[in-house]
């Protein structure tokens, strides 16, 4: 299959303006607006595999990133391991759990899977709040200086921005290599029908448990990134419902299923996010969750397909040739 | 003597439960929707109680009507607006919609009335009752009564009156029901005003013997998934034994294990239910 060049030109202009950005904009605020612009496209890009492409829209995905954001600075606090060793052990956590729910939870379908999801991390989030171990309520603290480039600890925000960058372009590529397998066939067949898809032969339960399990890893990696690069971690931030409510509303917002829709969703509503908070100062938080609720509701009234199927129906005629060419 | 008092707070507790969540299981069975916002009505029924009892004085009569008005004319709107636009729309709209109603009415809410916690003015409704040898505040009990009434009366509109079997008609067959002469969109935006309606009385209710915040409605919401889930999606008197078991559950389990583990027990029942037996307790296999 060759790729038409249009679109690989698009790609690489995407690239360049993503490695570049701290290089232009090289105020800690903005840099840091840039790490939390990729922490967030991390974190929607592995909820699209499973809520995105398989249509099964899991409103529990924190169970995932808070188990990867506790393992680094759980296994600091106690054992005095360098938090990047928590990665992998996040990892295997969340995938253990991933087969654990995904066998009985995948015979929901529709609300009641995204319903069981809630559920579960719900379950998770005050429990931790009550263990001990975990730091309860309060939660943990990773180590209070930079260390080294070994442990992933830095001062600046700037080599956490191409750590994370790394990490986007990881994901989006297994994405893309999903999108033209039999694989991403069998997702897409899923979420258009799923008896339609068992009877023409599709192994509907392993492969929504194999989308699942990927989706958990990428997800447990960014809350691992998230705890490594804040030193900080409590039961709201890691397991709390608006961490899951974030995944899915950039998402939706950008396009679900689609693979940079993500990433578009995470340009608009970060930037957006950002400046709430700013403007609004410490009450801005309510106000950005209102500005959440509302935007969520206006894509579920006017456009269930986000913004890039609106793209595909206004974007004029000469556009849509060179996009399709 | 106290395991018994604990007890029977639990279940008047419970019933209040049962009233909110008759509200979630009639929209759950007769239009397949599942609406996470619901638990945001209960926490708007308590606001409005709160506003009513400041600006119209009187008592429970008078806040708990104003509430379940009010409730009621959100519900029919929240229908005509979003709901009736999204229902035959793609899953993750219909998701997403509610998702989004909660999110924009909680923290509405927590820009309006602040994040602390509120309480009602005392009303006519204190004191103490002893049933027994078991002393029960007057309020708990007076709402715990009413709201089984108030759940028993949903029922029975639901099964014995004209109306009831007009929503029922438009559950089972939509274009039947159409050709019968029935409308099915003013049938569910009626469904929806029951439902939030039965959402705001249970929250002015509760707001008599209960301080609150905005962000009740979180945990109301689950807990109502909960009740649902164990009575039978779309059934009324599965809601009520349901939210009986619930609040006796919660009470039981706060007393022996402590009060933070009160959530724990139920959510964990609720995804052990959900595993076992998807369709409910009382529910049809």
């Amino acid at each position: 299959m060759t790729k038409p060049p249009v679109v690989h030109s698009k790609i690489i202009v995407l690239a360049a303006c993503l490695l570049l950005y701290p290089l232009v904009f090289s105020d800690a605020f903005y840099r840091d607006i840039g790490v939390t612009f990729l922490l967030a496209a991390i974190s929607a890009s592995a909820w699209n595999i499973v809520g995105g492409y398989a249509g099964q829209v899991s409103v529990g995905h924190s169970m995932f990133y808070g188990i990867g954001a506790y393992a680094p600075l759980l296994f600091y606090q106690h054992f005095g391991w360098p938090p990047i060793a928590g990665i992998p052990i996040g990892i295997a956590s969340s995938i253990a759990l991933a087969v654990l729910i995904g066998a009985p939870t995948f015979r929901l379908t529709g609300h009641y899977f995204s319903m069981a999801t809630i559920a579960v991390a719900e379950l998770i989030r005050i429990f931790t709040g009550t263990w001990e171990f975990a730091g309860a309520a309060i939660g943990l603290q990773g180590p209070a200086v930079a260390r080294g480039w070994w442990d992933l600890t830095f001062r600046g925000e700037l080599p956490y921005y191409y750590i994370f960058l790394g990490v986007l372009a990881i994901l989006l590529y297994v994405t893309y290599a999903i999108e033209q397998r039999r694989f991403g066939y069998y997702l897409r067949a899923i979420k258009a029908g799923e008896r339609a898809a068992r009877s023409l032969g599709a192994p509907v339960r392993e492969t929504k448990i194999k989308a699942l399990v990927l989706s958990a890893t990428f997800t447990s990696v960014a809350g691992s990134l998230y705890s490594i690069k804040t030193g900080f971690i409590d039961p709201e931030s890691g397991f709390g419902i608006l961490v899951s409510v974030q995944m899915v509303i950039i998402a939706a917002l950008g396009g679900a299923g689609t693979l940079f829709g993500p990433l578009v969703g995470a340009l608009i509503l970060i930037p957006l996010q950002t400046a709430t908070n700013t403007w609004f100062g410490g009450s801005g938080s309510g106000l950005t969750y209102i500005l959440y609720g509302g935007i969520i509701v206006l894509i579920a009234r006017f456009e269930p397909g986000g913004l890039f199927e609106l793209w595909d129906r206004i974007a004029p005629a000469r556009w849509k040739r060179s996009h399709a060419a | 003597m106290l395991l018994l008092q604990v007890i029977v707070g639990g279940l008047l507790l419970g019933a209040i439960y049962a009233l909110f969540s008759s509200g979630l299981t009639l929209i759950w069975g007769m239009m397949n929707f599942i609406n996470f916002a619901h638990g945001e009505f209960v926490m708007l029924g308590m606001y409005v109680a709160l506003l009513a009892v400041v600006w119209l004085g009187g008592g429970p009569a008078v806040f708990g009507f104003a509430a379940a008005v009010a409730l009621f004319i959100l519900g029919v709107v929240v229908y005509a607006g979003l709901i009736r636009h999204v229902m035959r729309g793609p899953m993750i709209a219909q998701i997403l919609s509610t998702f989004g109603l909660a999110l924009l009415l909680r923290y509405t809410a927590f820009f309006i009335f602040s994040a602390n916690f509120v309480s009602l003015p005392q009303t006519s409704l204190s004191g103490t009752v002893n049933v027994g040898g078991i002393l029960m505040p007057l309020a708990q009990l007076v709402s715990g009564v009413l709201a089984v009434a108030l759940t028993i009366g949903l029922h029975f509109m639901l099964t014995r009156t004209a109306i009831g079997s007009k929503l029922l008609a438009v559950s089972e067959d939509r274009n039947a029901a159409m050709l019968m002469g029935i409308r099915p969109n003013r049938m569910q935006a009626l469904a929806w005003g029951l439902s939030a309606g039965a959402g705001g009385i249970a929250g002015a209710l509760m707001a008599i013997s209960y301080p609150w915040s905005p962000s009740v409605g979180e945990t109301f919401g689950l807990t109502a998934f909960v009740v649902v889930a164990l009575g039978g999606f779309g059934s009324v008197p599965g809601a009520l034994y349901a939210g009986l078991i619930v609040g006796l559950i919660q009470a039981v389990s706060a007393y022996w294990l402590g009060p933070i583990y009160k959530d724990i027990v139920v959510y964990a029942l609720f995804v052990a239910l959900l595993w076992l037996r998807p369709q409910g307790l009382m529910g049809k296999a």
